[in-house]
Parts: C-alpha cells; structure tokens; sequence
C-alpha cells in the first residue's frame, strides 16, 4: 500500500466505520454491517490464560457447523477490563455481556442465543449480593460507573487492525497536530489540558515538552515508558494489548511538538502479547506512512523502534531507562542535567509513561479545555488503576480525577468478598502507601492522595481485608526494593537491607524495644539521601503503615502476636475447641494432613507434621485458630 | 589460555549450529551503538544461557570488554549464567499474587520436586523462579510455565500442572 494523505485516511475511516457500526451499538436495521451480530471476545493475557482461546476455536466451529459463519462474526479484543471474570464476551448490537465462559458452555449459548434468540442467562453477570443476573454490560455497576477516555477502545476494536483504530475517530489528532498545528500550538494545548505524567511523579507533560523543545542541539528523541513494574499494576499492559495505535500516536505528535526524529518504546520482556502487539501496530503504521518519513505528506517525518527491557524495576527511573537503551547496566544517575536538556545518548529527550501518550491524540483532536474540564482543581482527566486484591471485580477500571476510593472499591470494585471488612487500599506499589478506612472518601487526584500519606503512583490500587498483617506488607515492599536496588548508592543499598532486616526481625517473633524508631530513622535518612526516586520512595510503606496501623507492630513486638494472623512465627498453631465450629474446613484444607477431625468434634493440629502454610487458618469460618 | 580455544571445544552445548546463528546475531549488531541487551537477548534464546565463555567470544565479536558484558549480565534479571531446565516455571511474587497466596504454592513446589528459587532440577526438566508482577493480577496467584500462564492456581494444584510438562 502507498502512503496516505489526509483524504485517504478519511475513505478509511468511512469505510472502517461501516464494518463497525454494530458494535458501537447502531441498531440492526440502520446498520451498513454486512453481519448480523458481532462476537467481541477478549484476548488479552487475562482472559486468554482463562481459555478465551479456545472458546474461540470452539466459537468458530460451532457457527460453522450451525451455518452462522456469514451472519455472525468473532472479533479478537483487547482487555475488556473484567479481568476476573475472563474470559468474557460482549454480543453487539444488544450489548450482552457474557462472562467465564468456558469450551464447554459454546455449544448450547450458540443454539440459544443465536439460533434461537434468548440470551444464556446462566453466563450473564449476578449481582453479588442479591445474585440477580444483569445481562447488558451498560447497566453492570463495574462498568456503568467509568468514564473511558485512555481505554475508549477497550473490548470496542482488534487492537491488530490499524483500520478500525481508525473508524474510531484515531489518527485524527495526528492530523491537526501535523497539518494544522505548529509545535508551539501543541505544547500550549497540552499545557491548557493540564495533563500530568500518569506514570506516578504528576510533571506537568506540557511543561516537560516546552524544555525539551527548548533546549538546544538538532536531535531530539521521545521515549515511551512501558517498563511497568510496580506489583499489582497492569494498566499499561492493558493499554498496550488492547490500543497499541493510541500509544503510537501520541508518541508522534510530542515529537513533533518537540522536533524529535527518532523514539523507542521500552517494554518489559515480561509482557510478550504487548510487545507482538507493538510491532504489529508499528509495522501497520509504517505501511500506511503513518511512520516514517513526510507522514501524510506534512514533511514531518519520525520513527519508532520497541526496546525489549531485561527484568530490572530500576529502569521503569528515567535515567536508568536511558543507561539501559544505551546497552549498559540500567543505573540512574543524579539530575541535573535532566533528561530535556541531556537524555538519551546525551541528546535532549522527552519520556512518557504509556498511558500518558494515550491521552495526547484525544486532547489534541478536542483540545485542550475539553480535557481540562473534567476532573479537580489540580488534577485533569481521568486515571486508569488496576484494581486488585480483596475486591470482587477485580480489572481494569477508569475515572474522572476526583472520585473518592470509595467510589472505585465500593462501587465499581463492588466491595470486598468473603464477608470479610475492608481495612486498607494500597496505592502506588513499593513508592506508596496505605490509605486506612478512616480516609476512603479522599478523592483521587494528586494532591489529596499525597496528603493522606499515599502517592497516586503508576495506578496500582490494592484492596487489603482484614486479614491482612500490615507489617507483613511493609516487608514484602522492602524485600522488593531491596532485591531491586541497583546498589549504586549507598542509602539505598545499605539502608533498605537493614531496614528489611529490622522487619523480618519483627515478624519472626524477634521483635525489640527501639525497632520502631530505629525504622523511622533509617526513612528519614534513606528518603533524604538516596540517589533517585526508588530509594527515595522505597520507605514510604514502612511510614504510612507505621502512621496507620501502629499497633499491629507494637502487638508484633510488645505481645509477639500477629493480629491478622499472618505471620506464622507469631500463631500457636491452636485449636480453641470453645469457638469451633466442628466443620471440619480445616481438616479438608490442610495440605500435610496435619488436623485430625471427627464429626461433632473439635479439630486438633498435630504440630510435629504442620508446615505452617495458614491454609487452616485463612479457611476457618469462625475464627478459632490462634 | 583457555578462552583462547574455540567455544566447541569448552563446553559441548555450543554445536556448530548453535556457533553459526550467535555468529549471525554478532553480524547483525556489530558496531551498532546500544546493542549489547539485544545480542544478550538473542544469545540466551539460542543456548539457552550464557556462560562465561560466550561472553568473552561476544567480547571479541563485539569489540565490547568482557567486564561490561559481565557486568550488564548479572545486572539484568532476565539474563542467566547457569543452563535452564527444559521448563522454566515462573512463579508470580507481585503483591497481588502474594496476597492471595503465591508463597504457599513456592513452598510446595520446594517440598514437591526438590528444587528451590533459582536453581534447574538435575535432569534439566524444571528451573525455578520467583518473578515480579507479571501483569496478570486479575488471576491472582498465577504461575507461568514457559509461555503458558495459569491463574488461580492452589498450593493442590500446583504439582499436577507441573507433571503435564514433562
């Protein structure tokens, strides 16, 4: 295929927006869709690692055997964002939406459904408390209470097919900004936005765009941050799998804003659909001169190149990123020079995380007001987390700034399962903190996600049930910071080894008098003198856990007791026949077969074969375990 | 000098034909400013690790000294020195893995099959390894083995899903 220009790319989306027209939701009788329905199945690693595919191969057989092949078609999806229920598909134009679906339930939903016309209310999503089946996916609480603007095109499009990409409005703001705009007029839209970097910091993305295009030398490079690597956070992933051109495009526009000529992805190895999916869409890109050089006959050329990461968290730092492209151990080093004016092989640089490109193109194409009024004072737009742990609706979830963590956990999260309560959500990986139940209706936006001890982060958002042990927590970060720290600085090389000492110490029953301040020590020092953001985040779940939940450390070290019952060192391994209920639960659950059980009588653990592995008291219903 | 002997005589993986595709990758990338993790990447795809002696044969190739190529080697933890198993088993320690009782299935892996993080069972049939987040928490615990990823998996299940790799 030849390059595009401007009017062909219009006869695309034209013809594009035909072959969709039924899944964004055009009634069939208006539709210009040579199908009768279509099969919107997610893809995404999720879904695809619950079997969407083959439900997929079983999907296929069956139309075919039914004679539906013409009528009905399957589209592959990115993330539809359910993640939990995976794997999951939406019926369009009605809008359906099916749930945990396996090879098995294929045959019969196919006879029903599109032989026959009634929905498989089996499949459909229950509401979890009154357990009443909700069939359209536009009136599922999840779904019904997010605003899309990054994942408009989640579970909508074939992330692999740069045509529908473009029925939906994309590479319109590629348009404007290159045939319309001068870079000044695109940094100034950004900058009315008010976009801010979603991977974490909040720096005002125009602003970063104005010094980069400032800062003097011909070449310029633009980076794109897809090294996602805080536990618990998906979103870029998600974005990637299921909207690569989105990200493409973005990228595109800042460099021309800033006059760059040449950009990379950094992506983790970890993420092989994501990378697949990125070259796919690069290569689509390239065949449309939607990369490469005089893109839509602008004259502005600029090309892209995906670098596979090597497994070090320390490279999601922008200068270690940088120190990693360049072929070296990925190690940051002190700023200034920041990155705008000396970044990648020492050239001005601007990096982004990925789902701050997703925004780019829609700002452009609306403007910069129109994204500037939704949102707070300080926080425009909308902010993706990936909502997991203790939550019913686990996935992919996107608001407005500004909407309380009550909100997403309680509303769209659906609250917390197991009849268990709720008692803290983390935010912001092993750079964050808790936020306890006292503060759940703090809005989420910069600023008051700050002043509650947490930072917002990458997006992580990690429900944490009463039986979770904090201090348990605050260790399981410090393990990681520790394992990941470069050790390029002593602060954070020393400092966090003895830190997680101290907490391994405290949760192995050796706890002592002193061990609290000696912690709040170490924060202060290792916050104020490491070299770049890991270390100086890295103490942060040690305060807001010690500014939290207090106690639970003292209980760790004062009484030797582990509240939540999650440190194994600290429980007796005791049966209180006073309060068991002689289920049994514990009986059928123990691993090494250690409990001993008869009906209508109490349980009692043999201690000589017990591993500790909790899994007696996670399942116990009434708690009767110390 | 023992590096100064060809690399088939040093360790019996390098085959001829393993030889002739690192000897295409150092072709490619030569002179290429920044390739040193890509080459790396490509390396350990093709043997399966590398050793010592292949590094100071890239060094050569790439005109790179060993200590950097050694250096960014055991930087990176994609990047491993010691032969895998015929099946890497990766096992999720992300928070939200964890929460839900990743720990308990390493436990029983370590008890099941005798092998513990990091090390390659001694038929070469399992490597073992703790990764970060993998992405996939909305299945929370997930363990990959090779490039299959199987969520929700139980400390019960876990050694029936390893006997399928054989």
């Amino acid at each position: 295929m030849s390059k595009l220009n401007a009017e062909d790319l219009k006869r695309i989306r034209e013809n594009a927006k035909k072959a969709i027209s039924l899944r964004e939701g055009e009634a069939r009788e208006y539709s210009k869709s040579t199908y009768r329905s279509e099969l919107l199945l997610c893809s995404s690693t999720a879904c695809r690692a619950s079997g969407s595919l083959e439900v997929k191969d079983t999907l296929e057989k069956e139309l075919a055997r039914q004679g539906l092949q013409q009528e009905i078609r399957i589209v592959e999806t990115g993330c539809n964002g359910f993640c939990a229920q995976g794997p999951v598909m939406v019926v369009q134009p009605e809008g359906i939406f099916y749930q945990k679906l396996t090879a098995k339930d294929i045959p019969d939903l196919v006879e029903e459904h599109f032989l026959k016309g009634c929905p498989v209310e089996r499949l459909f999503y229950k509401e979890p408390v009154s357990a009443e089946a909700i069939p359209r996916m536009h009136d599922i609480p999840f779904f019904a209470n997010q605003h899309l603007i990054v994942l408009r095109n989640r579970g909508v499009i074939n992330p692999e097919s740069i045509d529908e990409y473009i029925a939906r409005e994309g590479y319109t703001g590629l348009c404007k900004a290159l045939l319309e705009m001068t870079p000044g007029e695109i940094i100034e839209q950004v900058k009315i936005s008010g976009l801010r970097g979603r991977g974490g910091a909040g720096f005002p993305t125009g602003l970063k765009w104005e010094f980069a295009a400032k800062a003097a030398g011909d070449i310029r490079y633009v980076l794109c941050n897809a090294d996602e690597g805080d536990p618990g956070a998906f979103m870029d992933r998600s974005v990637l799998e299921a909207d690569p051109h989105a990200v493409l495009e973005g990228m595109i526009i800042a460099a021309k804003a800033v006059g760059a000529q040449k950009g990379y992805i950094y992506c983790r190895a970890e993420y092989p659909l994501a990378l697949l999916r990125l070259d796919i869409a690069i290569n689509k890109a390239r065949e449309y001169g939607l990369l490469g050089e005089d893109i839509l006959g602008s004259g502005f050329g600029f090309d892209l190149e995906v670098y596979q990461g090597a497994g070090a968290f320390v490279c999601g730092e922008e200068t270690a990123l940088m120190q990693s492209i360049e072929g070296k151990r990925g190690m940051p080093r002190p700023r200034p020079p920041f990155p705008a004016n000396q970044g990648l092989w020492k050239k001005p640089t601007v990096l982004n995380n990925v789902e701050t490109y997703a925004n780019v193109a829609q700002i452009i194409q609306n403007g910069g007001e129109w994204y500037a009024s939704i949102g707070t004072e300080t926080s425009k737009g909308t902010k993706v987390f990936a909502l997991t742990g203790a939550v019913r609706n686990i996935g992919l979830v996107e608001v407005p700034m500004g909407t309380t963590l009550r909100t997403i956990i309680f509303d769209i999260g659906g609250g917390i399962p197991k009849k268990r309560s709720f008692k803290a959500v983390q935010l912001g990986g092993p750079s964050g903190g808790c936020v306890p139940e006292a503060f759940i209706d703090t809005p989420v936006d910069y600023e008051s996600i700050a002043k509650v001890g947490a930072i917002m982060g990458s997006g992580g958002m990690i429900v944490m049930d009463d039986k979770t042990c904090m201090v348990d927590m605050a260790r399981f970060f410090m393990e990681f910071i520790q394992d990941e720290s470069c050790g390029k600085c002593t602060p954070c090389r020393e400092g966090t080894r003895r830190m997680l000492q101290i907490l391994e110490k405290i949760t192995h029953g050796h706890g002592e008098p002193g061990d609290i301040r000696m912690l709040e020590e170490l924060s202060a020092f290792v916050k104020d003198s490491a070299l770049c953001g890991l270390g100086q985040t890295g103490p942060n779940p040690v305060l807001s856990t010690l500014q939290y939940f207090r106690d639970e450390y003292e209980a760790h070290i004062y009484e030797k007791r582990c509240p939540a019952k999650r440190c194994p060192a600290l429980i007796d391994f005791v049966v209180d026949p006073e309060k068991c209920s002689r289920c049994g639960i514990c009986f059928k659950n123990c691993p090494v077969n250690a409990i001993e059980w008869k009906k209508k009588e109490p349980a009692w653990i043999d201690k000589a074969k017990c591993i500790q592995c909790l899994s007696c008291i996670t399942n116990c219903p009434v708690d009767a375990i110390h | 000098m023992p590096f100064a002997q060809p690399l088939e005589i040093q360790n019996p993986d390098f085959t001829k034909e393993v030889m002739a595709q690192i000897d295409q990758v150092i072709k490619q990338y030569a002179g290429i400013p920044g390739s040193l993790i890509p080459v790396l990447t490509a390396c350990q795809e093709i043997v399966g690790y590398l050793p010592i002696e292949l590094q100071d044969y890239l060094s050569r190739g790439l005109n790179i000294p060993g200590s950097t190529i050694y250096g960014v080697v055991t930087f990176y933890s994609f990047f491993t020195m010691v032969p895998r198993g015929r099946h890497t088993i990766k096992i999720c320690m992300g928070t939200a893995c964890y929460v839900r009782g990743s720990g308990e299935i390493l436990n029983r892996i370590q008890a099941g099959i005798d092998l513990k993080v990091g090390d390659t069972t001694k038929d070469r049939r399992y490597s073992l390894e703790a990764v970060r987040c993998l992405g996939a928490c909305g299945l929370a615990p997930v363990v990959v083995v090779d490039d299959k990823t199987h969520g929700g998996v139980t400390p019960d299940k876990i050694l029936d899903i390893l006997s399928r790799y054989e």
